[in-house]
């Protein structure tokens, strides 16, 4: 029987213990971060658990000016590119929301996460966001 | 494989209604069937799109409320299809699909949605619900922020400064207001200018307010058929001779947002089913949720080369009177959009233009149409091509 090689519980016990964890296949290298049930790139399940070095850079990003319920813009959603390959979405943090300008394109950061308790009127279970800071 | 038509088409008027999805649903399908010349008894299944029906009037499994409200029959399955924004478009597919096997002979399609009464805070979270709900939702994400990310990769990827790419943009909202004022059932009937759109408030950066489409409340339906059977009770059926669907993962996965794939895939295989290519199509309805989605969408549909839509929007090339109209109707931004119901309702502005009955916005001439929908964070996309047949 298959086993899902790295849960949503494990992915965010990783990120609190300060590591960003994710899958390599062992069929063609590919990394795979948030992880999937088989390679991004080749479909293989032969996935090995491994871990990023959390660098990056931004390839685009927006600012949230009006937010879902629960969330107070303005904020930075952000794509970057880690280093390894694969790309994540989380908020850009320490810079000016307000005042973001296309000088953040390919901006090198570094990635850290924030967990995010869930609220009494929400299903589902606590969430997790990857957070970046520009270096 | 048999030919497949669309005998008729109903659909409400778009903005804010106090009728509930059913009454919306049961106007635009007793329309399409009155146009159809075909009894709702005689429907063989019915596929319909509904997107937040739960949250806007506490209802799922709508589909079957629906067959009874028009007085379809016990034997005729009724579905309802989630595909975010797309789900109307892949109902109709579907609906295509079963005719085409010769499962069924003659089905509806459409979709109703009523937007309006969740109000925006609620309605914002529940749009959200279309991203990846472990490893996008708590960013905050919106769908109109996918798309400022969308913009920023545009201008950067083509080195187009964002101003100018700004400006294009604008002037999408710009055609697609001056098409909807000749729309009598478009949300919006108001011209705006390139100022109303660069001065609005921000968004999502770099969209402003009338970058993006407003939430509306609308239905319709459309009558499928077996051509052989039924082509004769009507006296201009139009064919569906191609259409595509293609998937795609998170946003993060698809990394250049500025190509979509799942568009990509479903366009290539609606136009090859249909044996024609984008220099063929007279008329588009695509999917304009926010202008940047008319600017990529336009390149992805092969109608200009990557990196020209913007200079071919300032020249005027999609206007009504352009070389390629695009969303004559008003589109989502000016027409509304229903989420549910918006394929069925570019589906809708098709056949009437290609039967010649869209009065002051009809286009010249049109005999091959394109309808193109994207459903969530481009995870899907649904293609038609229509002609006259």
């Amino acid at each position: 029987m298959g086993s899902y090689p790295l849960t949503f519980h494990e992915f965010k016990q990783g990120l609190a213990e300060g590591e960003l964890p994710g899958l390599k296949c062992e069929e063609c290298g590919e990394g795979i971060v948030p992880p999937s049930a088989v390679c991004t790139a080749c479909g293989s399940t032969r996935l090995s658990r491994t871990s990023f070095a959390g660098k990056g850079s931004i390839r685009t990003f927006t600012v949230i000016r009006v937010g879902p319920e629960g969330f107070t813009p303005p904020y930075i959603v952000a794509l970057v590119e880690l280093d390894e390959g694969p790309w994540v979405l989380g908020n850009l943090v320490g810079v000016d929301a307000a005042s973001a300008g296309m000088d953040l394109m390919n901006k090198k950061v570094i990635v850290g996460s924030k967990v995010l308790p869930l609220k009494p009127s929400e299903s589902g279970v606590e969430g997790v966001v990857l957070t970046f800071e520009l270096t | 494989m048999r030919d497949v038509v669309i005998l008729g088409v109903g659909m409400t008027k778009f903005g804010i209604s106090n009728l509930s999805q059913k009454e919306m649903f049961a106007e635009a399908a007793l329309d399409a069937l009155q146009e159809s010349q075909v009894k709702a008894g005689d429907l063989q299944a019915l596929f319909v799109g509904n997107v937040l029906g739960d949250f806007e009037e506490g209802q799922i499994n709508i589909a079957p409320f629906l067959a009874a409200e028009i007085g379809m029959r016990p034997e005729a399955p009724a579905t309802r299809f989630e595909c975010a924004c797309a789900s109307a478009t892949v109902a109709v597919r579907h609906a295509v699909l079963m005719v085409r096997s010769g499962e069924c002979d003659v089905v509806m399609a459409g979709g109703t949605e009523r937007t309006a009464i969740m109000g925006t805070p609620l309605a914002t979270k529940t749009f959200a619900m279309g991203s990846h709900s472990e490893y996008e939702r708590f960013s905050g994400i919106t769908f109109p922020g996918v798309f400022g990310m969308v913009a920023h990769q545009y201008a950067a990827k083509y080195g187009i400064p964002l101003e100018s790419l700004k400006h294009a943009m604008a002037g999408v909202a710009v055609k697609n207001h001056k098409n909807g004022v000749l729309n009598p059932l478009a949300h919006f009937r108001k011209e705006i200018s390139i100022d109303t759109v660069l001065q609005s408030p921000m968004i999502a950066d770099p969209l402003q307010l009338f970058d993006c489409c407003p939430f509306s409340d609308g239905a319709a339906a459309i009558v499928i058929a077996d051509a052989e059977r039924y082509k004769d009770r009507v006296e201009k059926p139009i064919l569906v001779a191609g259409t595509g669907q293609g998937s795609a993962g998170p946003v993060y996965r698809q990394k250049d947002l500025t190509r979509m794939a799942a568009r990509e895939a479903s366009a290539k295989r609606a136009y090859e089913e249909a044996g024609v290519g984008p220099s063929d199509i007279d008329v588009i309805e695509l999917h304009d949720c926010f202008t940047i989605a008319e600017v990529v969408a336009l390149e992805m549909l092969g109608i200009f080369d990557f990196g020209a839509a913007p200079e071919a929007i300032e020249r005027g090339d999609t206007a009504l009177d352009g070389k390629i109209p695009v969303n004559p109707s008003g589109g989502l931004k000016a027409k509304g959009h229903p989420i549910g119901a918006t394929g069925a309702a570019q589906t809708y502005e098709i056949v009437k233009q290609l039967r010649g009955e869209c009065g002051d916005r009809q286009v010249k001439d049109a005999e091959v149409g394109l309808v193109d929908t994207l459903g969530g964070d481009f995870s899907t996309v649904c293609t038609l091509v229509l002609r006259r047949y």
